[in-house]
């Protein structure tokens, strides 16, 4: 049997769309240049930087006691933090999708779902400071304790976990629903209990689920630079490790050795949960549910549940609150009256507020846009599309899912700010505008990217094939039919990278140069000082944008949506 | 819709598909070749998986043949994308666009052709009139009917005057009472257009009712091509005997030839069958198709025989019984003032010989 023939007329026909052709190798080389060229210049670095092939970088970082404990430090901290978000977003997963809820607490859950998207980093761990530092208000003002540490294990792991769980509750929220009801009711009419039922029918089912969820989030925790930078105090995790080995110890051929061993860290797990448990929790839980479930109404089982998620989300939200409040105290731990904006004045008076309010708003707002067409191309290419290259777009879109902020940061430093291949050729590049975009785009482009493989799998494939045969090409296909039809979810990715963009800081923070300033590298910097005031008035002002422009999004869409006009003529 | 009629033919077509669970490749369309004259209605039938729907979208341009050519009139097609050939397709999901309404939905190829928009406009109504749907344009697409919806599909694979229209299953999301009245509709706009129309589908039924044409397919080739009644009454073999209407072989030795009836050992008893086309031979088994409709039970002569099932069903009464060891099923119609036999009641089996066919 040949296939020849058949393979060389898709060929010919792909070809015969320039449009397509164009796209596809514009994709490639960005994919190539700005995903997998910084990563492989820092596996070159590694070998041959101290001058010769060979392992002896390697050596020389694994005699640094520092980066040792900075090792199992991050998997500690990252074991804990995935077993605990699990366990609390399964809470969460479970209450909702069983249990009956009152509005208000129903109100409570969808906030919590809704925070880490306009999260910026910092704000748990700033929160955190001050309500159980050495100065928080609970725990100095309130139990009078003044001795309270934060810093150190206990502090990442909380406020690690508060920062995840979410992302657990919702993956495994979505996989709760997808359990057919009546496999749980008939297990009920044959005798099983309530807890019998759970133990021995949702959990097997929902076990690879789960696994997914602790992998998940302990690839987050590894990756997380921002709150052990803030609440590490001398526990330092791989990321931060790396950060100072660059800006303090100027030993970049050791960083990027470094950022080798986070990377291979990472991508272990990230080949884990994407090859084995993804494709079990596919297998095990397929069907839809056939209908609604009956929910608990049983007060014994109701109120216990309710009350502690419920608790636990009021003290996320408190967290958050927190920190505007934070930024109107005049000295925050010792003098809380009268409320003054003197922080904010200062913000824009004396530290250039305007400037890091503009530079950061600019750079996000210019690649939120590039980002979300990037993906939408990329999901539409990956999903409708059959051609030999679409494997190497799928599998590197995906790598860069997997590969660390700081990783890519230090890649992008050792591959770019002496030009590509230290040959000086494109070396303008580096220390650009266009780089702090290109990094925004790269780290935003995974999450649009799986958001839009799964708005277009919903649509049916012979409506954009049935375009093609009216005599559409592809680029008209795409402009007419796919895009107007995922219009929601292109919106929702565009917010999103603005977001991510926005409030994005462990690969930024290496590349930034002092001719921009950006408000997370400003909060970084003053939380690193102790000036909470000021830290809190640009996270405020971080939180206000993040959170304006979703909010402006979901009104948007609700006016202006596909899914309205589709329900209007209903 | 002055155009002039075009054929399709396929030369030597195949198409290979790597089987996901084995990893190995298998013949989707083997070496399949036809001739559908212009203006005809043509319907590729078969079972699911027999590479009916392949052949269809090879036409289209969704799929590329590994072997053969396609030809469109004249013109080889094999390179040609779907949206540079000159088909147009009405799919089994209609498939209508769901941002637009029904007037942009049917207009959207006439846009891409550039047409001036009077024109469009006019052709438009033009097309919606003759699928009936006259005063609906600005309708959205989730407020019409399956039934309506399948004509806006029609109607917007017409409006750009193909020069071939292809059909994937159209009907096969309608219940049964519009299934049938849908059926007529398309055939009635076929005929009155006049175009080139090939339908895929697995309902034989809708199949015997369109076509000019029927071409049965199994396991990715052609098994037999013919007008309905010749598929129905002389079918090629017990595949094809089997899938259109119900089937009953008769199997036995060959005890005597004649010029225009011939003699089957059937059973232990004799069967008088036409002596079939090319002859036939002394000693050789053979099977004869019998209709359930083509024959009778009675008190005497024929073949004698055992009623196991008996079960009436309305317009007729439906049977079975055993000749030996052979099940036969049959249908006996307008049975309200004849006499019934009831489960165990022996009886004969009275079959009119010039509805047998032998294979």
């Amino acid at each position: 049997m040949a296939k020849g023939q058949g393979a060389a007329l898709d060929r010919k026909k792909l070809l015969a769309d320039p449009i397509m052709v164009t796209t596809i190798v514009v994709l490639i080389a960005f994919l190539t240049l700005f995903i997998l060229y910084p990563l492989a210049i820092l596996l070159v670095d590694s070998f041959v930087g101290d001058g010769g092939f060979g392992f002896s970088v390697f050596k020389r970082i694994f005699q640094i006691p520092t980066f040792t404990k900075a090792i199992t430090n991050t998997l500690k901290v990252g074991f804990v933090v995935g077993i605990i978000s699990t366990l609390v977003g399964l809470l969460f997963a479970y209450v909702e999708v069983y249990v009956r809820m009152n509005k208000f607490v129903g109100g409570l859950f969808k906030v919590v779902s809704m925070l880490p998207v306009v999260s910026p980093p910092f704000v748990l761990s700033l929160s955190m400071i001050m309500l159980f530092g050495k100065a928080g208000i609970i725990t100095r003002h309130l139990l009078g304790i003044y001795d309270n540490s934060v810093y150190g294990f206990w502090g990442i792991t909380i406020v690690q976990s508060l920062t995840f769980f979410p992302v657990c509750y919702m993956m495994l929220k979505g996989l709760l629903k997808n359990i057919d009801p009546s496999l749980e009711e008939a297990a009920r009419d044959m005798g099983a209990s309530r807890f019998k039922v759970f133990s021995s029918v949702t959990l097997p089912l929902l076990l690879p689920g789960l696994g997914n969820a602790f992998l998940v989030t302990f690839i987050e925790s590894i990756a997380d630079f921002a709150n052990p930078m803030i609440i590490g105090g001398s526990y330092d995790t791989l990321a931060t490790t790396i950060y100072l080995q660059i800006t303090g110890a100027y030993d970049k051929p050791g960083a990027a050795a470094m950022a080798v061993v986070l990377l291979v860290i990472t991508l272990g797990m990230f080949a884990v949960q994407k090859y084995v448990l993804e494709k079990k929790t596919a297998a095990t839980l397929t069907g839809k549910a056939s209908r609604a479930r009956m929910l608990m109404e049983d007060r014994s089982v109701k109120i216990p549940l309710t009350v502690f998620c419920a608790a636990i989300a009021l003290f996320v939200i408190l967290m958050y609150i927190c920190v505007p409040i934070g930024a109107l105290f005049p000295t925050w731990g010792y003098k809380f009256f009268p409320l003054t904006f003197k922080w904010f004045k200062l913000v824009f008076t004396r530290y250039k507020g305007f400037k890091a309010f503009k530079d950061s708003f600019l750079l996000s707002i210019i690649s939120a846009p590039i980002t979300a067409l990037l993906s939408m191309i990329i999901s539409y290419l990956v999903v409708k599309k059959k051609f030999k290259a679409k494997g190497f777009i799928e599998a590197v879109s995906m790598l860069a899912m997997a590969v660390p902020g700081t990783v890519l940061g230090v890649g992008y430093i050792r591959g770019f700010s002496s030009g590509i291949f230290h040959t000086g050729f494109m070396q303008g590049l580096y220390g650009s505008a266009a780089i702090l975009v290109i990094v925004f785009v790269v780290r935003s482009l995974p999450t649009g990217t799986r958001s839009g493989i799964s708005a277009l799998r919903q649509i049916d494939k012979s409506i954009e094939e049935s375009a093609y045969d009216m005599g559409a090409d592809s680029f008209k296909v795409f402009m007419t039919v796919t895009l107007p039809l995922i219009k929601d979810s292109f919106l929702s990715g565009l917010v999103t990278a603005f977001v991510r963009s926005i409030t994005a800081i462990s690969a930024i923070i290496l590349l930034v140069t002092p001719q921009f300033l950006l408000i997370t590298v400003q909060i970084n910097e003053f939380a690193e000082k102790g000036s909470y005031g000021l830290a809190c008035a640009f996270a405020s002002i971080l939180i206000f944008i993040t959170y304006g422009s979703v909010l402006l999004m979901n009104l948007f869409i609700k006016y202006f949506g596909t899914s309205r006009k589709l329900k209007e003529a209903e | 819709m002055e155009k002039t009629k075009k054929g399709v033919r396929l030369e030597h077509i195949s198409k290979i598909y790597k089987d996901p669970k084995t990893n190995k490749d298998f013949y989707a369309v083997k070496d399949t070749s036809l001739e559908i004259k212009p203006g005809s209605f043509v319907t590729l039938l078969g079972p699911s998986g027999c590479g009916k729907t392949t052949t269809l979208r090879m036409i289209a341009g969704f799929e590329s043949p590994d072997e053969g050519e396609i030809y469109l009139g004249d013109e080889p097609i094999n390179e040609l994308t779907p949206n540079k050939r000159d088909t147009a397709m009405v799919f089994q999901s209609y498939a209508l666009l769901p941002h637009y309404n029904i007037f942009d939905n049917v207009a959207y190829g006439l846009k891409l052709r550039k047409m001036p928009k009077d024109v469009i406009k006019e052709k438009v109504m033009k097309i919606l009139d003759l699928v009936e749907l006259t005063g609906m344009e600005s309708r959205m697409t989730n407020q019409l009917s399956g039934g309506q919806q399948q004509r806006v599909a029609l109607a917007r694979a017409l409006v750009i005057e193909p020069s071939v229209l292809l059909f994937d299953e159209p009907l096969s999301n309608l219940d049964a009472k519009l299934r049938v009245q849908m059926r007529t509709e398309i055939r009635r706009i076929q005929q009155e257009v006049g175009i080139t129309a090939i339908y895929v589908t697995h309902d034989q039924s809708e199949a015997m009712a369109i076509s000019d044409n029927i071409i049965i397919m199994n396991k990715g080739v052609v098994a037999q091509m013919g007008t309905p009644e010749e598929i129905y009454y002389h079918p090629v073999d017990e595949f094809v005997a089997d899938f259109i209407g119900e089937a009953n072989f008769l199997k036995g030795k060959c005890v005597e030839v004649g010029d225009k009836y011939s003699v089957l050992d059937f059973e232990n008893k004799r069967l008088t069958v036409p002596t079939r086309e090319g002859g036939m031979e002394r000693g050789k088994e053979y099977t004869a198709v019998l209709r359930p409709e083509a024959a009778k039970l009675g008190d005497e002569g024929g073949l004698e025989c055992k009623v196991i099932v008996s079960c009436f069903m309305g317009s007729y009464q439906n049977y079975h019984v055993m000749v030996g060891d052979t099940l036969v099923k049959l249908e006996d119609h307008n049975p309200k003032n004849r006499k019934v036999y009831r489960v165990g009641d022996t009886c004969h089996l009275l079959v009119d010989t010039d509805s047998l066919h032998v294979l």
